[in-house]
C-alpha cells in the first residue's frame, strides 16, 4: 500500500506491504544503508531513527504506521558529519566495528535535543537500549558529554567538555 | 592509449625486481596478476608510481595504501597501513586506504584470527613502505647526481642537506619508476626512535563514513538487479529436508524463487534446507513464515546440554581416556600435601553473535563467481565454495567487506558457500542475509567444557601438585574444533607434579573458535583454582602467583619474567592489598598468556547484600613487545575485550536441548548493556620483544579478575559460568 513521509526533509511516497518496517523501507526501497538490521525484534537499537524527533526502533514500525511523519535517518544528521555528535565521535575514535554506531548516534541525538547537557544517568536512561557488541560504551559515553560540549560552544557558551566516566590510560 | 599500457607494463617490470621472487611482494614478471594490480589499484595511468601491491602514489600527492587483512573492528585495516605510511615516510593526511581483494598472488596471510597481524605483517608491511622510499630517494639523488647516502626524508620529501636541496615525491614519480627496486630483505628501515606514525594514536580511517551512515559494511551491499535471499536450516544441526511446501511459497508475493538444498553432511559445509529468493529481503522473509518443512533431523536429536553435562559427571568418576601430561608424582605429592582442594569447573556452550547478521552477496555467470564477504578467512571460503559448488578457485572472486564485528564467528564460511550455492542456481545477483535467529541458533559454538581439579600446597604455602581431568567434545584422541587443551597450557613445567588427562563426548553441536579460543574458558578454571589454594595456604593471591611464577622450568610455554612484569604492574596501579575493603566489596586478580600476549588484570567489585553484583573498576596491565604500533586503537581493543570477556561470563549461555539451540535473540542472550560497562584502565609494559597483537589476550584473565574479587568481597567461589547461576547473597 502507498505510504507517504518525510525523509530527511524529503517527501517520499513508497508502495509497500503493510507489514513491512520502515527499516527495510529505508534500507530496500530508499536504498538508506546507514540505519542497520541488528535483532529485528527491538533488542538491539541498531535501527533507531528519529520518527516525529523520537528515537524509535525502524525494525518493529510497520512503514504504514509512520504515514505521515517526519523520519530522520543517519543520512539526515547532518549532511557532511558535522553534528557535534558525528564531530566527537571522530575526535574521539568511539567506534570499533561501527555497525551499532548510526544507531547509537541517533538515540544520542535524541537525548540530546531535549537535554542538551545530560548527566551519566541521563546517558545510561537513554543509551541502555542501544547494543555495542564490541563494548565502546566507555567512549559512547564520552563521546555524548564532549557533544553536549562542542554544541554549547557552538553555542557560544564556552563550556569545556566535562568528563565523563570513563577508562583511563597511560597512553 | 598504448603508450600507458607500455608504460604501466615497464613499471610492472620494475616492480618485478624488487620481489625477487619473495613473498613480500608477490609479483610475477609481466604476469596478468601484475596488470590486474593495476586494475585493483584504480588503473595506473603515466604519472603514477606503483612500487609494489600495497602502495600506488599519484602526482597530486596523494598516497592511496591498500589494507590487506579483513577489517571486523580490530582496526587491521588503519594499523597496517600506518606501518606502511611511517616506513614511506609521508604524511598520515596524505595518505588514503582501500580495502583490498583476496589476491594470493599478491599478498598472504589475508585472515583476521588468532591476533596474527601484527605478528606476521609488522616486518612486511615496513619493507613495503621503506622499499618504495629507498626507490623515491635513489630517483632524487640520480637527479641531483649526489649519493644517495646523502639524502634524507621527511613528510614525502627528499633532502639533500648538504645544497640544502628538496623535492617533493610527487615530482619524483616518473623516474623512481625507473629505479632498480631493492631487496625487501635488506632495504634500509627506520630507527623505531624515527617512527612518526606507528605509536601515535590514529584514529579508525573509516570513521567519517560510519558516523555519517554510507554504505560499508557487507550487508549495505547492493547492485542492480540484486536479489534477497533467505536459507532454512534444520533446527537440528546436520538435518535435512524431507518434504517443504515450496509451491505455497512460491506463489507468495515478491517470490521469485524457492528451492531444496541438499547439503552435505559436514557441519562447516554447505547444510541442507530451503532458500527463498525474492525482490526484497522482507518479501523473502515474509514468505519464509509459510514455508513448513518436514525434516529428517538425524541421529543428534537426542542430544542436550542436561545430557552432556550427567555424561561429562560420569567421565568424571572414571580414569581420564588419554594422559596429555605427567610430570613427577602427583598422587604421592597429593598424600602429603598440609592441604587439598578439590573443585569442579564448568563454562558453557557460547554464541559468537556479531551485531551484523551474517551475509553475503554473490554473481555467478558465465562460469564464473563473485563474492562480496564479509568473512574472516576469505581464502578457505573460496576453498569451501570450490570445492562444494566443483568450481576452479581462478573462477572465483573474492571481495573484502567491513564486517560488524567477527570474534571468530566470520571464520567459517557457511553464509558464503550458502549464497555462492543459490546464486550458481539463479544466475542474478544475490544478497542472502541471515536473520538474529539464524545467526544464534546456527553459530558454531564456544565448546562447553568441564574440568575436576585436585591440588594441594605444603605447609609453606607452595602448590606440591596439580591434577586435572579435562572433559571435552570430540572422537577417539581428537578433540572437536576449539575443543582442546595444550599439555603444556599454564601451570604445566611450573610445578614439579602435574597432571593434565583428558576425556572427550562425542556429539553432533557445530564448534568453533570464539574470541580467545581455549583460552576464554580455561583461563577461568585455571586462575580460579589457583586462587582457591592461594586462600587455603592463607596466601596474598598475587604473591602466591608471584612466588608459582617463580618456578617457572626448561620448556615452559612463556616467559616468567614478562608474565611477573605484568603481574608487579597491574599490582601497582590498582592499589592492590593497600586497602581494606569492606564486606561485599573485593578485588580479584588473575593474569593469563595466549596469543603471544601476557595480560595480567585486576578487578574491583561490589556485592550488595542481596546479591546484586556491580563490578567497579578493571585494570590491565599488558605486555605485547617493544612497540604499541596504534596506542589509540590497542587500548580500544583491550578495552573491548575485558568487556566481552566480562559480558560472557555474567549472563552468557547457549543450551541444547532436543538436538538444538534453546536461545534465539538478544532477550535470551544477553550481550553487556551500557549501564554494565566498568571503567577499564589499560597500562601496556614495555619490552624488548617483537611486538604483538591485541584482538584477543586481554580477554581470558577479565573472567576469572572477576570472579576471584567475588569470592575476595562475599566468600562465594564462582565454579560455573555464568555467574548469574550463582546466588551471591550475602549476611
Amino acid at each position: 500500500m502507498a505510504v507517504t513521509l518525510r525523509v530527511n526533509g524529503r517527501s517520499v511516497t513508497v508502495d509497500v506491504p503493510a507489514d513491512m518496517p520502515l527499516l527495510w523501507v529505508l534500507r530496500d526501497v530508499l536504498d538508506l544503508k546507514g540505519t542497520k538490521f541488528g535483532c529485528g525484534v527491538a533488542q538491539c537499537g541498531a535501527c533507531t531513527v528519529h520518527v516525529n524527533g523520537a528515537a524509535t526502533r525502524s525494525c518493529v514500525l510497520p512503514a504504514t504506521a509512520a504515514q505521515g511523519a517526519d523520519v530522520v535517518t543517519i543520512e539526515g544528521l547532518s549532511g557532511d558529519g558535522s553534528h557535534p555528535l558525528q564531530r566527537a565521535w571522530q575526535e574521539l575514535d568511539v567506534a570499533q566495528c561501527g555497525y551499532c554506531q548510526a544507531g547509537q548516534l541517533m538515540s544520542a541525538a535524541a537525548l540530546l535535543a531535549r537535554t542538551p547537557r545530560p548527566s551519566d544517568a541521563d546517558i545510561d536512561a537513554a543509551m541502555n537500549g542501544n547494543l555495542c557488541r564490541c563494548a565502546t560504551y566507555l567512549r559512547i559515553r564520552q563521546g555524548i558529554h564532549r557533544a553536549a560540549a562542542i554544541a554549547a560552544d557552538g553555542a557560544g557558551a564556552g563550556a569545556g567538555a566535562r568528563n565523563g566516566r570513563s577508562g583511563d590510560s597511560n597512553l | 592509449m598504448d603508450t600507458t599500457v607500455q608504460v604501466s607494463r615497464r613499471r610492472f617490470l620494475h616492480v618485478s625486481a624488487i620481489v625477487g621472487g619473495g613473498l613480500v611482494f608477490g609479483f610475477r614478471i609481466g604476469s596478468p596478476e601484475s596488470l590486474a594490480a593495476a586494475d585493483l589499484l584504480g588503473g595506473t595511468t603515466t604519472a603514477d608510481f606503483v612500487p609494489n601491491a600495497f602502495i600506488r602514489m599519484m602526482p597530486d600527492g596523494i598516497v592511496t595504501i591498500m589494507a590487506q587483512n579483513p577489517e571486523i573492528g580490530q582496526g587491521v585495516k588503519t594499523m597496517l597501513p600506518m606501518i606502511i605510511a611511517d616506513e614511506l615516510d609521508v604524511d598520515w593526511k596524505d595518505v588514503r586506504v582501500e580495502q583490498a581483494p583476496l589476491d594470493t598472488t599478491k599478498y598472504t596471510g589475508q585472515f583476521a584470527g588468532g591476533s596474527n597481524a601484527t605478528p606476521s605483517h609488522w616486518m612486511p608491511m615496513r619493507r613495503a613502505g621503506a622499499a618504495a622510499r629507498s626507490m623515491l630517494v635513489a630517483a632524487a639523488a640520480q637527479q641531483w647526481n649526489v649519493p644517495v647516502s646523502q639524502c634524507t626524508t621527511a613528510s614525502g620529501v627528499v633532502h639533500h642537506r648538504a645544497s640544502n636541496r628538496r623535492l617533493p615525491y610527487r615530482d619524483l614519480l616518473d623516474r623512481a619508476a625507473t629505479i632498480p627496486a631493492p631487496d625487501p630483505a635488506t632495504v634500509p628501515l627506520k630507527d623505531p626512535g624515527e617512527f612518526r606514525i606507528i605509536g601515535t594514536r590514529v584514529p579508525n580511517v573509516d570513521n567519517p563514513a560510519i558516523v555519517t551512515g554510507k554504505p560499508l559494511f557487507g550487508i549495505d551491499l547492493t547492485m542492480p538487479g540484486m536479489l534477497h535471499a533467505v536459507f532454512e536450516k534444520c533446527p537440528v544441526f546436520g538435518g535435512k529436508v524431507a518434504s517443504a511446501n515450496l509451491d505455497e511459497v512460491r506463489a507468495q508475493p515478491g517470490v521469485r524463487h524457492a528451492f531444496v538444498v541438499e547439503g552435505g553432511t559436514a557441519l562447516n559445509g554447505l547444510l541442507g534446507g530451503v532458500a527463498i529468493v525474492a525482490d526484497t529481503w522482507w518479501a523473502a522473509r515474509t514468505a519464509r513464515q509459510r514455508l513448513r518443512v518436514t525434516w529428517d533431523e538425524g541421529p543428534t536429536v537426542q542430544q542436550s546440554s542436561a545430557g552432556f553435562a550427567s555424561q561429562a559427571e560420569a567421565l568424571s568418576r572414571q580414569a581420564p581416556q588419554r594422559t596429555l601430561r605427567g610430570d613427577g608424582d602427583v598422587a604421592a605429592a597429593l598424600g602429603g600435601a598440609a592441604n587439598v582442594v578439590e573443585a569442579a569447573y564448568h563454562y558453557p556452550f557460547l554464541a559468537h553473535a556479531p551485531l551484523e547478521p551474517q551475509n553475503c552477496t554473490a554473481h555467478y555467470r558465465d562460469g564464473k563467481l563473485e563474492i562480496w564477504a564479509p568473512s574472516q578467512t576469505p581464502q578457505s571460503g573460496r576453498q569451501l565454495v570450490a570445492r562444494t559448488l566443483e568450481m576452479d578457485e581462478s573462477d572465483i572472486t573474492i571481495n573484502l567487506m567491513r564486517m560488524g564485528g567477527g570474534f571468530g564467528r566470520r571464520l567459517y564460511n557457511d553464509y558464503m558457500v550458502e549464497v555462492a550455492w543459490i546464486a550458481k542456481q539463479i544466475g542474478v545477483p544475490v544478497k542472502l542475509v541471515w536473520t538474529r535467529e539464524d545467526d544464534m541458533q546456527h553459530d558454531f559454538y564456544r565448546p562447553a567444557g568441564w574440568h575436576y581439579l585436585r591440588g594441594g600446597v605444603d605447609a609453606a604455602g607452595r602448590i606440591v601438585g596439580w591434577q586435572n581431568h579435562f572433559v571435552s567434545f570430540g572422537e577417539g584422541d581428537r578433540f572437536a574444533s576449539s575443543a582442546a587443551i595444550s599439555p603444556s597450557e599454564f601451570p604445566a613445567r611450573f610445578l614439579a607434579n602435574f597432571s593434565l588427562g583428558a576425556s572427550v563426548m562425542s556429539f553432533g553441536v557445530p564448534t568453533g573458535a570464539l574470541r580467545a579460543p581455549g583460552s576464554n574458558g580455561i583461563a577461568f578454571v585455571t586462575q580460579s583454582f589457583i586462587d582457591e589454594l592461594a586462600h587455603s595456604a592463607g596466601k596474598d593471591p598475587v604473591q602466591f602467583r608471584l612466588d608459582l611464577l617463580g618456578g617457572a622450568q626448561e620448556g615452559a610455554a612463556f616467559n616468567a619474567d614478562r608474565m611477573r612484569g605484568v603481574l608487579e604492574l597491574v599490582a601497582e596501579r590498582s592499589g592492590w592489598g593497600r586497602q581494606r575493603h569492606p564486606r561485599g566489596t573485593g578485588m580479584g586478580v588473575a593474569f593469563h598468556f595466549s596469543h603471544r600476549g601476557y595480560f595480567a588484570e585486576v578487578a574491583q567489585v561490589t556485592v550488595s547484600p542481596d546479591g546484586a553484583l556491580k563490578i567497579d573498576k578493571v585494570w590491565v596491565a599488558g605486555d605485547v613487545g617493544r612497540q604499541i604500533i596504534n596506542p589509540l586503537n590497542a587500548e580500544h581493543n583491550v578495552q573491548g575485550g575485558v568487556l566481552d570477556g566480562i559480558a560472557e561470563a555474567l549472563s552468557q549461555e547457549i543450551t541444547i536441548e532436543r538436538g538444538r539451540t534453546v536461545q534465539s535473540n538478544f532477550h535470551d542472550f544477553r550481550l553487556m548493556r551500557m549501564t554494565e560497562a566498568m571503567p577499564v584502565e589499560v597500562h601496556f609494559r614495555i619490552t624488548d620483544f617483537d611486538p604483538t597483537g591485541l584482538g584477543e589476550p586481554a580477554l581470558p584473565p577479565a573472567i576469572p579478575a572477576v570472579t576471584n574479587a567475588i569470592f575476595a568481597a562475599t566468600g562465594k567461589r564462582i565454579r560455573t559460568l555464568p555467574i548469574s547461576k550463582t546466588d551471591l547473597s550475602w549476611s
